[in-house]
């Protein structure tokens, strides 16, 4: 009786809520559009555009043509009569042209520009010369002036993208720390790195997991091998697997995805043959399930109650199926250790496990528990990076506060600076 | 199998049968084409939906039936969706003519690059990573299989870190340059006239000072490699109680979605299955 009594009681609060949300849609009455008023016989041909430029799109991969010009002087003015400009379109001086798009009046740019695909549709192949021409187009689509043709010119790739030089000075100040402090790791320098609650927590829980002669279930989450945080859950699935291998402990890590079942694999048989008991190895201990998400949680779910896990790990990239699973795990009565840098899902973690890894803590547990130099290094290098970063703001906030008290500009080029285009 | 679980699976199988039927002949009613199908498909919806609530009480046959058919049909659906759509739909016909024809793709020679380059010879690399992957179904040749992940996870972090550099370090700076004094008129100026912009001042001023102190003492936070004591310890704190409201809010919001998507089920086996709301 009683799972009836749950499920009626839970049924009969969604129908009053469902019934809530059962009022009649309001049919609106058509609204009537005050533009659309009959054309006029006493148009007159607006002025054409002027100063039309045609140039390739900087800073892209290519196949894109930017226009610009000066807007008629009919739009917004003058008799104010265009309405928009339709952009014509052709590989010859002479024509044939063809629409490619248009710019509502008061527009002084358009981009045309296609996918680099051949066989992407309205393609633009790079290296071809181009022709192009305005209309400025009145409200009556048949009164419109065509301005003088310009061209020609060419579409073409970039090497360099001048937009995005903040990401490589900060790439290269990043790449320079990382190897100092590598360099230093490396000569014995002792790097100092903060506990961090739940790392330490892992081996308490497999240590009782062997005690209770229990498995450890380990989630990797939906992320894909080229997520940051599935990377440094391999770091930290090495790590645990090692310690299960040394403690002749079972351990479960279903994979949502096939590529991240492939290293996770890799990554658990290299820490059996770590710990030295190559031999305790098994295939299927690392196993597909399904590429569906709730799919996923559903079979994860049934591992929980069925196999009954002393210890859940949840390490990588998690959306809405956080919560079932660290709930389900709760429930099993599992010890659950939890990271992910999905700031959403970060909360679900924390109220429901045990321990929680917030955001980077899921990176630097990977150094942590390596302690090899390279992730030493890195961590020490993030630390220093982090630094500058309040260093820069702090200097900004200044620069702009001051600058805008004494009403200069100077403040906002700061800024500027900062600022990544394209 | 006990008498019990006998009584109750005869119980689902006739419910089952029952509303299968009596959704066809509603079907049939309103003049749905091929109503037998459309009642076995509602009924199947809601005995799923039904079988997965079910988990609510206790894992149980039923839940573990959903939950298997679901795993399988997601399995191979998502198999089959990749053959069609990645190797048939984009490899296919940038590779070969005759294999386009036969699948009825329409052929995509790529473009020439001069010499005898073409645009599409780039797709090779994944074919070969691909037969690489493949070499792990081998125990003498498997370990070839880790040169391909090896690319893909190399390559893929580094893409990735340069994206994350752009949107959460320089972004981020620049985000933080906030006006922190500028603009207002003084406290004094506030309580003398409560008008809207005099609130909205000190409202965008509040916020803007929560903005840059909460990513600075946040930051601190993060720093590993020094101990969170004094001064630093205080403002590391700070950060996290930042950091734990913010989670907070983002719990209620996201509550909030699920309980619609709960209401979206329940309102599909009142209306669409039970029709008792319309």
């Amino acid at each position: 009786m009683k799972p009836l009594l749950i499920t009626v009681s839970l049924l009969s609060l969604m129908t009053a809520a469902s019934f809530a949300q059962s009022d009649p849609p309001v049919e609106q009455p058509m609204a009537t559009d005050s533009t659309m008023v009959a054309s006029t016989p006493s148009i007159t041909p607006p002025a054409p555009v002027s100063s039309l430029e045609a140039k390739d799109s900087p800073d892209d991969h290519g196949h894109s043509i930017t226009l610009s010009w000066e807007p008629s002087a009919d739009d917004g003015a003058g008799a104010a009569t265009v309405t928009s400009y339709v952009i014509y379109h052709s590989t010859s001086p002479e024509g044939p042209f063809d629409s490619v798009g248009s710019a509502i009046s008061g527009a002084t740019t358009f981009t045309h520009s296609s996918a680099k695909e051949s066989d992407a549709a309205g393609f633009l192949a790079d290296y071809v010369d181009r022709y192009y021409r305005i209309d400025a187009v009145t409200a009556d689509q048949t009164i419109r002036t065509p301005s003088s043709v310009v061209g020609p010119v060419q579409s073409s790739g970039q090497w360099y993208n001048d937009g995005r030089t903040p990401v490589a000075v900060a790439v290269a100040f990043f790449g320079l720390l990382s190897l100092f402090f590598l360099k230093r790791a490396k000569a014995g320098a002792d790097l100092y790195v903060r506990p961090l609650g739940g790392i330490e927590a892992v081996d308490e829980a497999i240590g009782r997991a062997t005690e209770m002669g229990k498995p450890i279930l380990y989630v990797l989450g939906l992320g894909t091998a080229s997520d940051i945080s599935t990377i440094a859950s391999f770091t930290i699935l090495g790590r645990v697997a090692k310690r299960v291998a040394e403690y002749q402990t079972h351990l479960i890590v279903p994979c949502y995805d096939p590529i991240v079942m492939a290293v996770a694999q890799e990554t658990v048989k290299a820490a059996y043959m770590d710990a030295g008991r190559p031999d305790d190895y098994k295939e299927d201990m690392v196993y597909f399930l399904t590429n569906s998400q709730f799919g996923y949680v559903g079979a994860v779910n049934g591992i929980m109650l069925r196999q009954l896990p002393a210890t859940n790990v949840y390490m990588g990239k998690f959306y809405a199926e956080s919560l079932l699973l660290a709930e389900t795990g709760a429930l099993a009565g599992s010890i659950q250790i939890s990271g992910t840098d999905e700031v959403a899902q970060i909360p679900f973690f924390v109220v429901a496990c045990d321990y929680t890894l917030i955001g980077e803590e899921l990176y630097a547990a990977s150094a942590y528990l390596g302690r090899e130099p390279l992730l030493l290094g890195s961590l020490k290098a993030q630390d220093y990076a982090k630094a500058a970063v309040i260093i820069c703001a702090l200097l900004g906030a200044l620069a702009l506060n001051i600058a805008a008290a004494s009403n200069a500009t100077w403040g906002l080029t700061f800024k500027e600076f900062f600022k990544v285009t394209n | 199998m006990s008498r019990l679980a006998i009584i109750v699976t005869i119980c689902v199988v006739v419910l089952f049968l029952g509303s299968w039927i009596f959704k066809a002949l509603q079907a049939q009613d309103a003049g749905v084409d091929h109503y037998l199908l459309r009642g076995f498909l509602v009924t199947c919806s809601a005995f799923l939906t039904l079988a997965i609530l079910s988990f609510l009480y206790k894992d149980n046959p039923i839940y573990k039936f959903a939950e298997h058919l679901y795993v399988g049909i997601s399995a191979g659906y998502w198999m089959s969706q990749g053959f069609w759509s990645t190797i048939v739909g984009n490899l296919i016909p940038r590779l070969s003519q005759s294999l386009s024809g036969f699948f009825k793709q329409p052929y995509n020679a790529g473009e020439w690059m001069g010499g005898f380059f073409y645009t599409n010879w780039v797709f090779y690399v994944p074919v070969i990573f691909g037969v690489l992957l493949l070499m792990r179904l081998s125990s003498k040749y498997g370990w070839i299989s880790r040169w391909a992940l090896a690319f893909i996870v190399g390559t893929t972090a580094g893409l990735q870190f340069i994206r994350y550099m752009r949107s959460d370090f320089i972004e981020q700076i620049s985000s933080t340059f906030v006006p922190l004094l500028v603009d207002w008129q003084g406290i004094g100026h506030f309580f003398s006239n409560l008008s809207l912009s005099a609130t909205g001042q000190l409202v965008a001023m509040v916020s803007n000072w929560i903005i840059f102190l909460g990513v600075l003492c946040g930051l601190i936070y993060f720093f590993f490699s020094k101990e969170h004591t004094g001064l630093f310890g205080k403002a590391s704190r700070f950060g996290i109680w930042i950091l734990m409201v913010t989670f907070g809010a983002s719990f209620g919001y996201t509550v909030m979605g699920r309980v619609s998507l709960l209401v979206g089920r329940i309102t599909f086996l009142f209306r669409d299955w039970l029709g008792i709301t319309s």
